[in-house]
């Protein structure tokens, strides 16, 4: 019972943010809300015994994700049409075509027969680095290099941006 | 009642809609790449709940770990790419980027 209103409480959390994020006109506000949305789903997550998942949600998107993302918001927003800084077009058809794909994606839901299994909580860290260190060896290793050759990338491109524009001032 | 499967695909369902609602119409290059951030956990969840209900073990939780790993790349590229675009163009308005269509 107890765990049932939890998972209510998360997941309104979850999509209400989501929403606020989807119809905000300001920018600040949207990615504001997104902190809403990682963190419900991080709860989530605790509820799926996933708790190692959990703590990465909120390290890795709250603290570095979204950080990212205000700093490129207030780097790139003009701060006096702040209010519409995030307008949107054609919102109608958008929603047409979401709500088709989302009856189709519940009309599948609904007529699967899920094999479900009830599984009982348990704590999922030590499985998962067994895992990450024998099974998966090979992905990790390739995940590192694609993080390091994402930093670099990301660290010469917006450099150039920024040194040109100390250089024309 | 109790909470099942159904219920989490739901909600990563809602997530999923509200995504594809930002990346088709937003204006701001940001507001676009908050709509796949939205996407890439609808489907992290859907993984998660998936691994939990049915299938068992922990390859669930590994793909979501990747999932991860490869959104936070992608948002440092991006917003490396938005704030080059900005520089260039003073704008980052994604219908007033309009360079290669003449």
């Amino acid at each position: 019972m107890g765990e049932s209103v939890v998972f209510y409480l998360l997941a309104a959390l979850t999509c209400v943010s989501a929403g606020i994020v989807a119809l905000s006109r300001n920018i600040i506000y949207s990615t504001i809300a997104l902190l809403g949305t990682f963190l419900g789903i991080a709860g989530l997550y605790i509820q799926l015994s996933a708790d190692f998942l959990a703590a990465i949600q909120v390290l890795v998107y709250v603290g570095g994700t979204l950080t990212l993302i205000l700093f490129a918001v207030m780097l790139t927003a003009k701060i006096e049409n702040i209010r519409t800084s995030n307008t949107a077009r054609a919102r109608l058809p958008a929603m047409a075509v979401i709500g088709a794909m989302l009856l189709l994606l519940g009309m599948v839901a609904n007529s699967t027969e899920w094999p479900i299994k009830i599984a009982k909580a348990t704590p999922s860290t030590a499985k998962l680095g067994h895992a990450f260190l024998s099974e998966y060896m090979l992905p990790f290793e390739v995940g590192s290099v694609v993080l390091l050759g994402a930093m670099i990338g990301a660290v010469v491109l917006a450099r150039r941006a920024v040194k040109r524009d100390s250089e024309r001032e | 009642m109790q909470v099942g499967l159904v219920h989490y695909l739901t909600v990563a369902a809602v997530l999923f809609g509200f995504g594809m609602l930002c990346i088709m119409t937003r204006r701001h290059a940001v507001g676009i790449l908050l709509g796949v951030e939205l996407i890439l956990n609808a489907a992290a969840l859907n993984f998660v709940a998936f691994e939990h209900f049915i299938s068992g073990g922990v390859s669930g939780q590994i793909f979501t770990v990747f999932i991860i790993t490869l959104a936070a790349s992608e948002a440092a590229i991006a917003l490396a790419i938005v704030l080059q675009v900005y520089r260039t163009h003073r704008t980052v308005m994604a219908d007033e980027l309009t360079d290669m269509k003449n």
